[in-house]
């Protein structure tokens, strides 16, 4: 079935199919790779208690409430380690990687946050 | 008092026009019963008959065949000046103006793939625009553009091969006055 198709396909559709291919590609390349994150804002209690660039592996030591909330960051990535909530949530996110991409321990009020360069203005948009 | 009558002269032409325009407006339908993963993302069944009347009769043909089928459908499907209807007509329009030009490209070379290739990107281009500039002008459609552009890819290519084995199957039927009429003709 696919001979008998490819015998309607001349030498230019060929090219055509092969420029259609690099575009879809590139645009995939170029849309989908998301922002580059360069810093992690950690914070405690609502208010920022540290931002880390992400250039070093690190483990930092946040105290809340509950306990002390460990925050490592390692290969250009950040994640919570470890922290003294009940459920875990913030935990079991795992790693984040991409600009605006956040972690919350909602029960020991910290929150690690990945930020790049570019200003975002607008968290979401509704219409 | 006489009655008056108005009385429209159709040619066979238009009839030739209207049937083919019906048999795009009927694989419209087929195709609305086939769900889709995104809005925006479908076979475009319809456009294997403007691929043939293009390549048939010419691209004159083809544009009443394509336009008549996007107003008609709008009217069927009672969206007619809705959103929809005019992501339709800009999809349409634009893959015209392309096949204008694609329509020249020599023949031995390139068949109703490169044809249906090349109309399908310039079909989500216009829509993409409409939707940037009109309904939702937010930056974060972009991400979307990858999944259109795959599925104008895919999909182009494989009308474009159902049209081609369609026309090698299935001689062109004599219309008397229709035979690849050139464009200078007035009508």
């Amino acid at each position: 079935m696919y001979s008998e198709a490819l015998q309607h396909l001349k030498p230019g559709d060929w090219l055509t199919l092969l420029l259609g291919g690099i575009f879809v590609v590139l645009l995939t390349l170029k849309l989908w790779s998301g922002d580059l994150a360069d810093k992690a804002i950690i914070r405690s209690g609502g208010k920022i208690f540290k931002e880390v660039a992400l250039s070093r592996d690190q483990q930092i030591e946040v105290p809340g409430p509950l306990g002390t909330t460990i925050i490592s960051i390692q290969n250009r990535k950040a994640r919570i380690a470890s922290d003294p909530s009940p459920r875990q949530y913030c935990v079991r996110q795992g790693w984040l990687q991409q600009a605006g991409e956040i972690a919350l321990c909602l029960p020991n009020q910290v929150s690690v946050e990945l930020a790049g360069s570019s200003r975002r203005k607008y968290d979401s948009l509704n219409y | 008092m006489t009655t008056s009558t108005i009385k429209l002269n159709t040619t066979a032409e238009d009839h030739h026009i209207a049937r083919m325009a019906a048999v795009a407006l009927g694989l419209t339908i087929l195709e609305s019963a086939i769900p889709s993963p995104l809005p925006g993302v479908k076979p475009g069944l319809a456009n294997i008959v403007t691929l043939i009347v293009l390549a048939r009769y010419g691209w004159r043909a083809a544009a009443w065949v394509s336009l008549l089928r996007v107003l008609a459908g709008s009217l069927m499907f009672g969206n007619f000046l809705a959103p929809g209807f005019f992501l339709s007509l800009s999809g349409a329009v634009c893959s015209l103006v392309v096949l204008a030009f694609a329509q020249h490209l020599p023949s031995s070379w390139f068949g109703s793939v490169s044809h249906s290739i090349y109309a399908a990107f310039a079909h989500i281009t216009g829509q993409m625009l409409v939707v940037y500039l009109w309904l939702i002008p937010h930056a974060g459609i972009a991400y979307l553009i990858p999944i259109f552009a795959t599925a104008a890819l895919v999909f182009g290519t494989v009308n474009g091969l159902i049209a081609a084995r369609f026309m090698e199957e299935t001689p062109t039927p004599s219309i008397p006055q229709l035979d690849k009429l050139p464009d200078n003709i007035p009508r």
